[in-house]
């Protein structure tokens, strides 16, 4: 799965204002609804339904990243945004360091595989090096969205 | 002193297949052990220690993963982590557990 497939490129916030876990998530679901592609009324629902998530244990996997996510049955298909937070936030990581990098994904209740694919492409492109420092300090959405396209083009020839 | 390689398929059960819980659980149960202990698939090496490297596999229901293991406590450490994929990364009971209150939800 690439990249293009399921990030929504006008949620893409390349500076998070939120200085905590339930901000950060309520500012990356504000910005999907803002970019349309969920609805508004579902807003408090997902950020709920994602924190709640959370409680299980913490999605920071490590290496400045978390992946917070849940499913929903607002949407149709998976969907997902990415946030950076310059300052990093306390996100309980698994390795206890603070979150620079979020990938928010809401999947439809009924497609466990999708959700894995997107982990898949996720977690490959942040074992590179040189991928995450440039996510983590990328000033702008076309920045963010140049990385993007240059990880699926390198996928897609592989 | 020399340890053989132990080698493991395991199949994965439970419904969602290895997302990020099971690839936490699985790499905190490696990380438990001394042993070096890989997953081998199409000819890549996968290290079970890193969830990074585990959620590249994308392993859904039914797949069929082989591991490895090189180290004094290499037995323990497969049968540890083969224990794991039989009881489906304990998510099967806690499905159960979970139906009902997500059968009220709000409409």
């Amino acid at each position: 799965m690439r990249f293009s497939d399921f990030v929504c490129v006008s949620a893409i916030r390349a500076e998070l204002k939120a200085t905590d876990k339930p901000s950060a998530v309520q500012e990356l679901v504000a910005s999907l609804v803002a970019a349309e592609a969920v609805p508004a009324a579902q807003q408090d629902g997902i950020v709920k339904a994602i924190l709640k998530r959370e409680e299980l244990g913490s999605t920071g996997i490590g290496r400045g990243v978390a992946v917070p996510h849940a499913k929903h049955p607002s949407v149709d298909r998976l969907i997902g945004t990415i946030g950076v937070s310059s300052a990093g936030i306390d996100f309980n990581s698994l390795d206890g360091e603070n979150v620079h990098l979020f990938f928010l994904l809401v999947s439809p209740p009924d497609r466990p595989r999708d959700h894995l694919l997107a982990l898949e492409s996720i977690s490959r492109q942040l074992r590179d090096d040189a991928f995450c420092r440039v996510l983590k300090n990328a000033k702008s959405v076309a920045d963010i969205q140049t990385l993007l396209n240059e990880a699926d083009h390198s996928q897609a020839g592989s | 002193m020399t340890h053989s390689r132990i080698n493991r398929v395991v199949t994965v059960v439970n419904p969602l297949g290895i997302h990020l819980r099971p690839a936490a659980l699985i790499a905190n149960t490696a990380n438990r052990f001394a042993a070096q202990i890989e997953v081998v698939k199409g000819g890549d090496r996968f290290d079970a220690r890193s969830v990074l490297s585990l959620l590249t596999l994308a392993a859904s229901q039914g797949t069929q993963l082989a591991f490895q293991a090189h180290g004094p406590d290499a037995e323990p450490a497969l049968d540890a982590l083969a224990e794991l994929f039989a009881q489906g990364f304990h998510e099967l009971e806690a499905a159960s557990e979970r139906a009902a209150p997500a059968a009220g939800l709000d409409p």
